[in-house]
């Protein structure tokens, strides 16, 4: 699939052609989450979590509400720095940096580290617009490399067959499971390193929710992706790797066809299987 | 350590998981009569007793469809995970080897109809024993299964090379009556597939225990197991 | 009624435990009857309530359109206000409130968004922004002839005479906090995913902003813009102070300005029976007017949703 390389790409600073030819499974780690304490407040949401995202692979994060999955996933982009009186201390370690130090320059690192969230969330402008808003917020692009790259970025999340004859209707218009493949191709077009989807799913229906795994599956090839999910058989089919959190503890990390069949901790197999009190 | 469990949330799942455990364990019971039954109707010279085992074969094979259904609608509905997950599928398995172990003690019924029609031969005291120490290997591992306890599995496992040891004597004490006086073949022929076949019956008792020690621990027994079966070797070794 | 009534939930004082139909078909039909009783009582007061209200309304209208299509005609729009006796029209008024109403548009309402914006976007939670809020609040429920004397003080007394400037000075304070409240609650209405997607992207604030939050608000904010015309639009007391009012064709923003509301307020009260029509006729103008807007801000708000 040539057309998966987006015409102005350079090449190293977008791992995807190298995945390819490095065979399947790079250990190397993405990101790495070194004791991280968090607190919305006074209250500690995260405690102590060490976690390695392992590069072009998929990272499930499981648990019940409130368990700290979520907010690991804002601590990633920063997203919490919105908010005044959320803290973060410890290290999230990307190209050797730590990403949750003071001068952090968040715009670059949101443009690394791309977020699809729980409910679609087309900006209301055309298709078109949508997609290249990300791009001009880090590129100047001529408008004919500026198609390319919405082109690209549509085909990658599997959306361009589907609205290439209307991409100057509004993005509204659109239904739910394409609006979230929509964000998906924005997220992408930005060309980040690692995708986060905060439970990319939830709001969708059973044919869109298989339609994002399948994209997800596809999309593992060229970044670091790490899902939030309610679903336990959605992070055993599409993780690689799944963490389940519990109280703002991460209490296990294993390989997805481990974690699901034989887990090694008692709260992981009684989360799992149903018996949480 | 198995892991202590709590109930389910869904009360109903816990009900259907206890009727799938009694389900089984009826089974393995029904399992454990059939190879009793058909080893005293061997030792007993006694043809009605074999009749009556052949006859109650079905509602072993009844019984494995029942479990084999009961587990699938699980499957379709639950989306079982972990230890629940490994227990149904551990269930599914057992089935299958309490259903073949029910056809070796109907094959062995029906070979000991022939065998009481034959002038005896010898004792049959190694078959007595033989066939105590595998149905009581049977009942430990559907103990196990029922009690959840890798530990009884994990010795079931192991104590298969007891019955092993009394196969290689029957194996040879079979040559010896057939080398005696050929009219003895027939009745020796049918002997030694009883044998054969209660051989088998324990290795199904394992097999079961493998499968209860994966459903409660969640790893492998290793695949090398203790073994003491020379038989394999005893034709073709060379003259001395 | 009755059916809807479950024989459990009768039951369950006079009998716990005992669930079922078969108890208290007595006490249920007590219940039953009491209940019906106080329906009926509540849907009459209810009904009796709205006709008072509807039959105030439409004799108003009726009134206004009566009188005011009877006092219509060409020379309303094309001749200024001339003294009782000869034929006048009002042309001078409407200019003259569509001048002032114009420019407290244009100076009040991109005020007001940017106070509904900062209050919305960047004061989330503060004690200064909540005081602001509560400032703005009290603004928009104030008597507008505390502003109009407000002005007075500030524009007319210093400057020495009334003016048309000082009309649009008042005029602009009132719809202020009216595009401020419309602004920051349809800003508050967009989802904060929304803000997180485009911050999200690498996007700074100012530019979510800008770019997605405003335009996801427009018809909210246009809608809020267009009832705040409507309601300076009919002002009276304000300019009463500010504007005064003048008889003669006057687009000089610098001396006192024509104004509808108040022509009709001055005409209205004239013992001279063609001023008192032409009252009629301006007051039929500025309701329609609003009705209008209403209607526009009305369809401007569905359109986009």
């Amino acid at each position: 699939m040539s057309s998966t390389d987006a015409p102005t790409a350079p090449a190293t600073s977008f791992g995807g052609m190298q995945a390819r030819s490095s065979a399947a499974i790079n250990q190397a780690s993405r990101i790495s989450v070194r004791n991280l304490d968090f607190f919305y407040g006074a209250n500690k949401a995260l405690k102590g979590v060490n976690l390695e995202l392992p590069d072009r692979q998929v990272t499930g994060m499981i648990g019940p509400s409130g368990c700290g999955k979520s907010t690991l996933l804002r601590v990633l982009n920063r997203m919490y720095s919105l908010y005044p009186g959320q803290r973060a201390e410890g290290e999230v370690l990307m190209e050797g940096r730590n990403m949750i130090a003071p001068d952090v320059d968040l715009n670059e690192l949101r443009s690394k580290v791309g977020m699809v969230f729980q409910k679609p969330t087309p900006f209301p402008m055309t298709i078109y617009e949508n997609i290249a808003f990300g791009i001009r917020l880090h590129e100047k692009l001529s408008k004919s490399q500026m198609d390319d790259r919405i082109e690209w970025a549509l085909s990658r999340a599997a959306i361009w067959g589907e609205v290439k004859d209307r991409l100057q209707s509004s993005a509204m218009g659109l239904s739910g499971g394409q609006q979230q493949r929509l964000c998906i191709a924005r997220t992408i077009a930005v060309r980040p390193e690692v995708i986060l989807f905060d439970e990319p799913t939830s709001a969708l229906d059973p044919i869109s929710t298989l339609k994002i795994e399948e994209l997800i599956d596809e999309l593992k090839r060229d970044f670091t992706i790490c899902i939030v999910t309610h679903n336990m058989q959605q992070a055993a089919r599409c993780a690689d790797q799944v963490a389940f959190f519990y109280l703002g503890e991460l209490v296990e990390v294993a390989p997805a066809a481990q974690l699901f069949t034989a887990p090694r901790e008692k709260r992981t197999q009684e989360y799992i299987t149903g018996r949480f009190g | 350590m198995p892991m202590e469990q709590g109930e389910h949330i869904v009360r109903s799942y816990d009900e259907q998981l206890r009727r799938l455990r009694d389900m089984v364990a009826r089974m393995g019971g029904l399992a454990e009569r059939q190879v009793n039954d058909a080893t005293v109707a061997l030792t007993r010279r006694d043809a009605t007793l074999a009749a009556e085992v052949i006859g109650r074969d079905a509602a072993l094979d009844q019984l494995e469809r029942e479990i084999e259904a009961f587990c699938i609608r699980i499957l379709a509905t639950r989306q079982p995970m972990a230890s629940d997950l490994r227990f149904i599928v551990a269930a599914m398995k057992v089935a299958h080897n309490l259903e073949r172990i029910g056809d070796y003690a109907r094959n062995g019924a029906k070979r000991s109809i022939v065998i009481a029609q034959q002038p005896a031969i010898g004792s049959l005291n190694g078959f007595t024993r033989m066939a105590r120490l595998v149905q009581e290997n049977l009942k430990l591992a559907i103990d196990a299964l029922v009690n959840d306890d890798a530990e009884a599995a994990e010795r079931v496992w192991a104590a298969d090379e007891p019955v092993d040891d009394v196969y290689n004597g029957i194996f040879r004490e079979m040559l010896t009556f057939m080398m005696e006086d050929p009219r003895n073949i027939t009745a020796a022929t049918h002997l030694l597939f009883i044998a054969k076949n209660l051989e088998r019956i324990g290795d199904h008792a394992t097999n079961i225990a493998e499968t209860v020690h994966y459903a409660v621990r969640g790893d492998s027994l290793p695949e090398d197991r203790p073994k003491a079966d020379a038989s394999a070797y005893a034709v073709v070794r060379p003259p001395e | 009624m009755s059916a809807t009534m479950t024989p459990q939930g009768t039951n369950h004082g006079a009998n716990p435990g005992v669930s079922g139909p078969a108890k208290d078909k007595a006490v249920a039909a007590a219940l039953g009857r009491s209940r019906k009783r106080a329906d009926i009582i509540v849907r009459s007061l209810s009904y009796a309530a709205t006709a008072i209200g509807l039959v105030f309304l439409a004799s108003i209208l009726v009134t206004l359109f009566y009188k005011g299509f009877g006092a219509m005609n060409l020379s309303v729009f094309t001749e200024v206000t001339r003294p009782p006796g000869s034929q006048g029209g009002l042309l001078n008024a409407i200019v003259g409130s569509a001048i002032q109403v114009a420019l407290a548009t244009i100076i009040g309402t991109p005020i007001g968004m940017l106070v509904g914006t900062y209050l919305a976007e960047y004061a989330r939670g503060s004690s200064f922004g909540n005081a602001v809020r509560f400032v703005s609040d009290i603004l928009l429920s104030a008597p507008s002839i505390l502003i109009g004397l407000f002005v007075y003080q500030l524009l007319v007394l210093p400057f020495g005479g009334f003016s048309g400037w000082a009309g649009v000075a008042a005029l602009s304070i009132i719809i202020i906090p009216i595009v401020v409240r419309t602004t920051e609650d349809m800003l508050a209405l967009i989802p904060n995913t929304l803000r997180e997607a485009v911050i999200g992207l690498g996007a700074p604030k100012w530019k979510m902003i800008v770019t997605v939050c405003w335009r996801a608000a427009t018809s909210g904010i246009i809608t809020g813009v267009l009832l705040g015309i409507a309601r300076i639009a009919g002002e009276t007391a304000p300019l009463l102070f500010t504007s005064l009012g003048n008889n003669a064709w006057s687009t000089n923003l610098n001396g006192p300005m024509p104004s509808l509301p108040i022509t009709i307020y001055s005409y209205a009260g004239s013992p001279f029976q063609d001023w008192i029509e032409l009252a009629w006729a301006g007051a039929l103008l500025i309701t329609l007017a609003v009705l209008l807007l209403n209607i526009l801000a009305r369809s401007v708000l569905r359109s986009r949703t």
